[in-house]
């Protein structure tokens, strides 16, 4: 086995051990800014699509505006605004977020949270504003309070709902991150740039990157069908 | 007054250079989405592999590393192609790789796989005796097509197509990657030559915004000239 992998190394100029340990470091930098930017942007979009759905325009407007301007405009443009921008926002160069911001992967995690916060908020929202309205009646004629209403019938049925949109989010924010290679971050795409630049050889690189993505990517809708399969089973007809 | 150091009129250039990349790879992915669609409906079974090939790993794959392979691999395809002319002919040529083609093709090669899904969804929902009714009243394949078909496709497709569009017209800012002067990378040079990075990209967003803005009142214009003749508010068909 050892010596089938030694000799298969060895013919290869461009997939050299030092060529997959860079795409290895790609692969856990994509997951990271992928896995990190997708928890926090969930728990974020629950509490903005629950204030949203108030109604309260006090509430609903900001979340409303915010959800438009970054759905409506490329995550490039966030990404180097926040990127560029923190630089020159007064006074952060003497404060611990100094420490955090002058290294790109924390710019880019920020960009990448509040882009997947506005998509998922959506969703959500919409999912909580197509609760049938019976149940709702039916949990207020149980003299639930709005929060135990919210908490025990809309969110648990919201939720399940948003299961199908949501797993497309989390593979078109997969994919986003790629363009964390524009501002120095070594993530797959990074590592097939380099690779690129250094042999000159782009069909290597980049398919092997593409092949990377699609591995993670089938393996993300797999999970996804599993869990719908799980918490969407009372939808089915009967057998 | 927005005060751009000079860097306006540059700026409002690359917003042109954005729009144009955006409706040529419209139109590539339309025609891309329509022949997908008809393959995923053909009964051939290798056309339909391939489509699905097709539209599965398009969709799997990130946008970014698409552009590079196309861009780079391109370029190295030409050299090996001019080495071969010039070896054979002897000639001096050298192909350089366009950036503008490379970022529409790309984009257009993309947004074809979406396209194709919306197409084919939006096919198979006219129902089957109108085109049945089409060819009995003698008219041959092109004019079922553009008399029956088409016209009733497109009310389908058009939520699909607003959608794509609005995804296309934002992935249009990766061209800049491969050098094309769009107007995020006017925004990065000018903001990186005067040192106000939101003074250059928030303009750009907000006409990004703009022209979402204005392509909905397009789309909200399209759907109501393809719905007309259908009774709002009742379900016939």
């Amino acid at each position: 086995m050892d010596n089938w992998l030694d000799s298969l190394l060895s013919q290869n100029k461009i997939f050299t051990a030092d060529t997959l340990f860079m795409y290895w470091d790609g692969f856990v930098a994509t997951v990271q800014l992928s896995v990190i930017s997708l928890l926090v942007g969930l728990l974020l979009a629950v509490v903005l699509a629950v204030l949203r759905s108030t109604r309260k325009p006090i509430l609903s407007w900001p979340i409303y505006l915010f959800c438009y301007v970054f759905r409506g405009t490329p995550l490039l443009i966030q990404l180097y605004i926040i990127y560029y921008g923190i630089t020159y926002v007064d006074g952060i160069q003497e404060t611990f977020w100094w420490e955090w911001f002058k290294n790109p992967f924390y710019p880019a995690l920020l960009a990448f949270t509040l882009n997947t916060c506005a998509y998922t908020t959506e969703i959500l929202y919409g999912a909580i504003s197509e609760t049938d309205h019976r149940e709702l009646e039916a949990a207020r004629a149980y003299g639930m309070s709005w929060w135990t209403s919210m908490h025990r019938v809309v969110l648990p049925g919201a939720i399940r709902r948003s299961l199908p949109a949501y797993a497309n989010e989390v593979v078109l924010l997969l994919q986003s991150t790629s363009i964390a290679s524009v501002i120095t971050i070594i993530d797959i795409t990074g590592a097939a740039q380099n690779t690129y630049s250094r042999h000159y050889a782009p069909f290597e690189a980049f398919i092997f990157a593409a092949c990377l993505y699609l591995v993670i990517t089938f393996t993300i809708l797999y999970g996804f069908r599993r869990l719908e399969s799980r918490l969407l089973a009372y939808t089915r007809p009967r057998q | 007054m927005l005060d751009l150091h000079g860097y306006g009129p540059s700026i409002l250039g690359g917003a042109w250079l954005t729009i144009q990349v955006a409706l040529l790879s419209l139109l590539l992915a339309v025609v891309l989405g329509l022949a997908g669609a008809l393959a995923k409906l053909s009964h051939n079974a290798w056309l339909r592999g391939i489509a699905t090939f097709y539209t599965t790993v398009i969709r799997g794959v990130p946008d970014m590393v698409l552009m590079l392979l196309i861009f780079f691999g391109a370029q190295i395809l030409a050299n090996d192609l001019a080495g071969w002319i010039n070896r054979n002919f002897g000639t001096r040529l050298y192909f350089d790789i366009n950036a503008f083609v490379a970022g529409v093709a790309t984009i257009g090669f993309i947004f074809g796989a979406y396209m194709a899904e919306t197409f084919r969804g939006a096919y198979m929902s006219v129902p089957k005796g109108q085109l049945e009714a089409a060819v009995a009243y003698g008219m041959n394949g092109w004019q079922v097509f553009r008399r029956v078909l088409f016209p009733q496709m497109m009310r389908f497709a058009l939520p699909g197509i607003g959608n794509n569009w609005a995804v296309l017209l934002k992935t249009t800012a990766l061209v800049s990657v491969i050098g094309l002067a769009d107007m995020v990378r006017l925004a990065k040079e000018a903001s990186g030559a005067v040192h106000e990075p939101f003074k250059f990209f928030i303009p750009v967003a907000a006409i990004y915004l703009l022209i979402t803005f204005v392509s909905e009142l397009v789309i909200r214009y399209l759907t109501r000239k393809y719905s007309s003749g259908v009774v709002r508010g009742s379900q016939h068909g």
